[in-house]
């Protein structure tokens, strides 16, 4: 009888406690991924009614040469961003474990960008990238390169986007790796060493692959955040220069902001979204697989 | 061994130089005569430091309502944020409900899609909420919320991850700690309110810094939410000092530089709670 009360208690203080939260998410997380479905088959401007056009805007998607580089150009950007991310944090939390005193002030620098909104950061790299007096050029002229157009080109442009957003991700990473490093027992390096393994070899047989489940969470996240990339494109190129930048987030934005053209955007978010949910189930299943195997 | 140390200590501030320069730069920058701004080649201490940019900048038309709105939007949001994430990520952790795991899975997949799925959904949605901003009751003939503090910080205020710190932070505690409590005759509320609300405070620290640089930061919704001058946040308030080529290089660091300091406040005061709590809720 008394445990019946109190289980009946505690039952109805977690459904006041979660329906906030849960609500509100089906609400602006749930409920949308319907209405975007149902607009991706209507033509609809955003003011009066959506017309249904059935599948009108699929098929204009898959002759859509402007959609399907940007696509490629998102990739591009993530496979360029994601490996250079992941070393170099990885490099970074090795720095910072090692147990030095004050140690603390270099983790804080190396996590600044990370803080440092995304629009603050574009506009620090806009200003080092400027061709005719950016410092990066001055740089270079001290090593005698000619200057770089940088984010001007075609060619360079989006490598320069790479840059300021692996600048800005690997504190966070580097935060995530140290959780890692710091999870593996010391027990495993001192039986290594007596058995005469080199620093080197320890790395690559103790670190990495134990930092497996780490790799996969970062890869995983990166790619989720690296290929809704609007925020840096929008406000050091706008997509330029010749759509060098255009990613798929900003012409999602412009179809439904600029042309008002909300029903194919709604069709292109939907197929965006498919990637990244695709390719993170993927990923998530082959690191069970892999797990499985060993 | 000696000289391992000295090796490693040359590597961090080589690190450091390289990720901390952009900084440098743009606070030099900021605090340079134009003339001097735009000599070539350029001085890597200023000459003459003078704060005519942040005069410039701050005095820009708009731009303390800039930073006036984005505070509003953070603060907001930080405070829905702090009250029902701690609820639900406190019943997630140490309450035991039927369809549990089922729901808080619900929860995290959401996480998964991307921003522009919801977007146009939610602009709609906010455009025609009905009985505000000259629309009916069907939403219809105005614009809703568009251009409002409550449509600004309506995409901010539940968020998941939010949730999942403070349900992995009252995770660790003893079960035994709730079951002593109800054996003494404590009700929920008063378990929560007495024992886990106070003990909940690093993981509060941490969803605060979170949420409110996710508010300061975000650019798209903003974007795509206000058409009023009077109603734009500082991330967008940037763009009045560049044009589509060039830039008006001093008062937009100055600008930047400004916009910096607020996230980087709120993290010095709450940094150690902010790296141990996303080191310990990150992943296991």
């Amino acid at each position: 009888m008394a445990t019946n009360r109190l289980e009946r208690r505690i039952l109805v203080t977690a459904l006041i406690f979660i329906s906030p939260v849960l609500i509100y998410n089906i609400i602006f997380r749930i409920v949308p991924i319907f209405v975007s479905l149902f607009l991706s088959f209507t033509k609809f401007s955003g003011f009066g009614e959506a017309r249904l056009i059935g599948l009108g805007n699929y098929s204009r998607i898959v002759t859509d040469s402007q959609f399907w580089g940007a696509v490629l150009r998102t990739l591009q950007f993530s496979v360029e961003v994601l490996p250079l991310n992941m070393l170099i944090s990885l490099l970074l939390a090795l720095l910072v474990n090692t147990g030095i005193k004050g140690l603390s002030i270099f983790r804080a620098i190396y996590y600044l960008p990370v803080i440092t909104p995304m629009v603050a950061a574009s506009m620090i790299w806009l200003w080092l990238y400027d061709p005719q007096i950016g410092i990066l050029n001055f740089l270079l002229s001290l090593f005698n390169i000619p200057p770089q157009n940088f984010l001007r080109s075609p060619a360079t442009a989006l490598h320069s986007i790479v840059a300021m957003r692996v600048w800005r991700g690997v504190g966070w990473n580097m935060l995530i790796y140290l959780a890692g490093l710091q999870g593996i027992s010391k027990n495993l390096y001192e039986a290594a060493s007596i058995d005469g393994a080199s620093a080197f070899r320890r790395f690559m047989r103790i670190t990495l692959p134990l930092l497996r489940p780490v790799h996969m969470y970062v890869l995983i996240v990166g790619l989720i955040s690296t290929l809704q990339s609007f925020t840096e494109m929008y406000v050091m190129t706008g997509g330029g220069p010749l759509e060098s930048t255009t990613t798929v987030g900003l012409l999602i934005y412009r179809s439904a902001f600029d042309y008002m053209e909300m029903g194919y955007a709604s069709a292109m978010s939907f197929i965006l979204g498919i990637i990244i949910m695709t390719l993170s189930v993927v990923s998530f299943l082959w690191r069970k697989e892999k797990e499985v195997a060993e | 061994m000696r000289l391992k140390k000295v090796r490693l200590i040359f590597l961090l501030f080589v690190a450091a130089i390289i990720m901390g320069s952009p900084f440098f730069w743009m606070v030099v920058s900021s605090l340079k005569p134009n003339a001097e701004l735009f000599s070539w080649p350029p001085t890597f201490v200023p000459q003459r430091i003078t704060f005519e940019h942040y005069t410039a900048a701050l005095t820009t038309r708009g731009f303390e309502r800039y930073f006036l709105n984005s505070t509003i939007v953070s603060l907001l949001s930080m405070a829905f944020n702090l009250v029902f994430c701690s609820l639900a990520g406190y019943a997630f952790a140490r309450l035991d409900f039927p369809m549990k795991n089922f729901l808080f899975l619900l929860l995290l997949s959401t996480m998964m899609i991307p921003v522009q799925v919801t977007l146009i959904p939610t602009f709609l949605m906010v455009k025609s909420f009905p009985l505000v901003g000259g629309n009916n009751i069907f939403g219809q003939g105005g614009t809703g919320l568009l251009n409002t503090y409550a449509g600004l910080v309506v995409p901010h205020i539940m968020s998941v991850f939010g949730v999942f710190i403070m349900r992995q932070f009252y995770m660790q505690f003893p079960r035994e700690l709730s079951e002593a409590a109800r054996i003494d005759g404590a009700g929920e509320l008063k378990i929560f309110g007495k024992i886990f609300l106070p003990l909940g405070k690093p993981a509060m620290s941490a969803l605060a810094i979170f949420t409110f640089t996710q508010a300061w930061d975000d650019f798209l919704w903003p974007l795509v939410v206000t058409s009023d001058r009077s109603m734009r946040t500082l991330q967008l308030g940037l763009e009045v000092f560049k044009n589509r080529y060039t830039a008006d290089w001093g008062p937009l660091m100055a600008a930047t530089t400004v916009s910096i300091v607020p996230v980087i406040v709120i993290f010095l005061v709450f940094q150690r709670y902010f790296t141990d709590t996303a080191l310990s809720s990150g992943i296991k």
